[in-house]
């Protein structure tokens, strides 16, 4: 059974493409046959995030509208070779999509994978309803601050009322995972604390990803942090969530960066 | 071999069978009488309508232009007479319908159109998930009961009072409709604001002690006043 899962958050810069990335390929290295669809028509960024950028022929808008079929669209990731990849237009906007053309295309893709992971853009707009409208799950990143947590919060009532399963009576499952995680900030006092924003939320949660270089550098030379460092911080938070993601229980880890002695001693630079 | 077909029997059956018919049993003056029953129709216009009815003249002595002239009188009226009891059959011409004899009184069953069930408005709301952030929820016809959080920046709309078995973090306004009896409870008060038949106070106003505790706020006179419950 395929299963449909999106990512979404509602605010930008929390992390959504750079989660779906990275589960997507640890879905793909415990086996499973996994599609990351970009639908951020217009600003594209999970081809660079897969590092797919130099291969992109045709796209999500061109299969929407017929212009190409699936299979010429659809780029195979060279490092797994069950991990595929269909980007978005960067040249058209979320107006493109419509909602025949994406439910033709995530039927297709069902037939053809094991996971579908919809690569939501940020808002609460066409681009993202129509990313959540086929999902069986969802995956909401939460940052540890306010703002993002009141986003998600808006993000689940849309994913409760707006989607085709909400409509036909049954639930989206819903997880929530906080990346940019901190616990010397959240012992601080700095952040919401875990437990204040699940309270908030009342959903489930998938993982917690630390704050960590480790991301910001794996996106920039083109890989999924779970690929390029798999024994960091963030790859084994991301490896846990998406074996919890396939049903497994594991427990859940509050994760930290451990520092070298120079570090501790000299982790912050006075202003 | 026949060249003719024989031409096969057509047998006649006869059955008998029953029905229960309107008795109509005028009453002299016969113009009085048929204003009676201009007033039933009045009322239910299709009151008659596919219903058989036979005429009872056992009460009334009339003549034969008489008998025509009400058979008439009542056809301008949609009714239709099925047949005749009570008179000598001399009486009848053969246009007239035919005399009936043997009738059995029998209850009537009136199958008027009944009328639909009036359900009782609900006069609570009853929300048993949380309420998210952006969603409104408007319900002025009586109190609302939310079983999770009001997420912040949602609000809830009452007519009544407002019950909320979880923390009130968005907007809560109860007795729109001018209810200024009408009272907000929660099990934990971090409000954005809160309004009671257009009286309101905003997060900022709020005393810092509430926070985080269970409150009621209610209006006396044109303060809103929050407490602490127990």
């Amino acid at each position: 059974m395929a299963k449909v899962l999106v990512v979404t958050s509602g605010k930008g810069g929390v992390g959504k493409t750079t989660s779906t990335a990275a589960l997507g390929a640890a879905l793909a290295q415990a086996g499973e046959k996994v599609v990351v669809v970009d639908f951020d028509v217009g600003l594209r960024n999970l081809d660079l995030v897969l590092g797919a950028e130099r291969r992109v022929v045709f796209d999500l808008i061109n299969v929407v509208q017929g212009v190409a079929k699936l299979s010429q669209a659809l780029i195979r990731d060279k490092r797994l070779d069950n991990l595929w990849l269909l980007p978005a237009s960067q040249t058209r906007d979320k107006d493109a999509l419509t909602d025949d053309g994406v439910r033709s295309v995530i039927a297709e893709l069902r037939t053809k994978f094991d996971w579908i992971l919809c690569d939501s853009p940020a808002g609460i707009e066409r681009g993202a309803t129509l990313a959540m409208r086929y999902a069986d799950e969802a995956v909401i990143v939460t940052n540890p601050e306010v703002s993002s947590v009141r986003d998600s919060d808006r993000i689940i009532g849309m994913l409760d009322s707006k989607t085709v399963k909400a409509e036909r009576g049954e639930r989206v499952e819903k997880h929530i995972l906080i990346t940019r995680y901190d616990s010397g900030r959240a012992a601080r006092g700095e952040m919401l604390s875990i437990e204040d924003i699940l309270e908030i939320l009342a959903t489930p949660l998938l993982g917690i990803i630390p704050e960590s270089q480790d991301v910001l550098r794996a996106s920039n030379v083109g890989s999924p942090v779970t690929l390029n460092n798999a024994a960091s911080a963030p790859a084994r938070a991301y490896t846990d969530a998406a074996r919890r993601l396939m049903g497994e229980t594991i427990t859940m880890m509050v994760p930290s960066e451990r520092k070298g002695l120079m570090n501790r001693l000299l982790g912050r630079r006075a202003a | 071999m026949d060249a003719i077909a024989e031409p096969s029997r057509q047998l006649v059956r006869m059955r008998g069978r029953s029905y229960v018919a309107f008795v109509f049993s005028p009453a002299v003056p016969i113009v009085g009488w048929l204003e009676e029953i201009d007033a039933t129709l009045a009322r239910s216009p299709n009151f008659f309508v596919g219903k058989p009815v036979v005429l009872d003249l056992s009460a009334v002595d009339l003549s034969q232009t008489a008998i025509a002239h009400l058979i008439g009188n009542l056809e301008q009226r949609n009714i239709r007479v099925l047949g005749i009891e009570g008179v000598e059959a001399a009486y009848l011409t053969a246009k007239m319908p035919p005399l009936l004899t043997g009738g059995r009184p029998c209850g009537l069953t009136l199958d008027e159109p009944k009328k639909p069930e009036v359900k009782p408005r609900p006069m609570s709301l009853l929300l048993e998930s949380p309420v998210r952030s952006g969603q409104s929820v408007i319900f002025t016809e009586g109190d609302v009961t939310v079983l999770g959080s009001v997420g912040s920046g949602a609000e809830i709309v009452a007519g009544g009072s407002i019950h909320i078995y979880g923390t009130l973090r968005g907007r809560a306004m109860a007795g729109v409709n001018g209810n200024s009896a009408a009272r907000i409870y929660c099990q934990k008060i971090e409000a954005e604001l809160l309004a009671i038949d257009g009286y309101y106070q905003t997060a900022e106003e709020i005393d810092g002690a509430l926070r985080n505790r269970p409150a009621q706020a209610w209006l006396e006179g044109d303060i809103m006043k929050i407490t602490p419950l127990n």
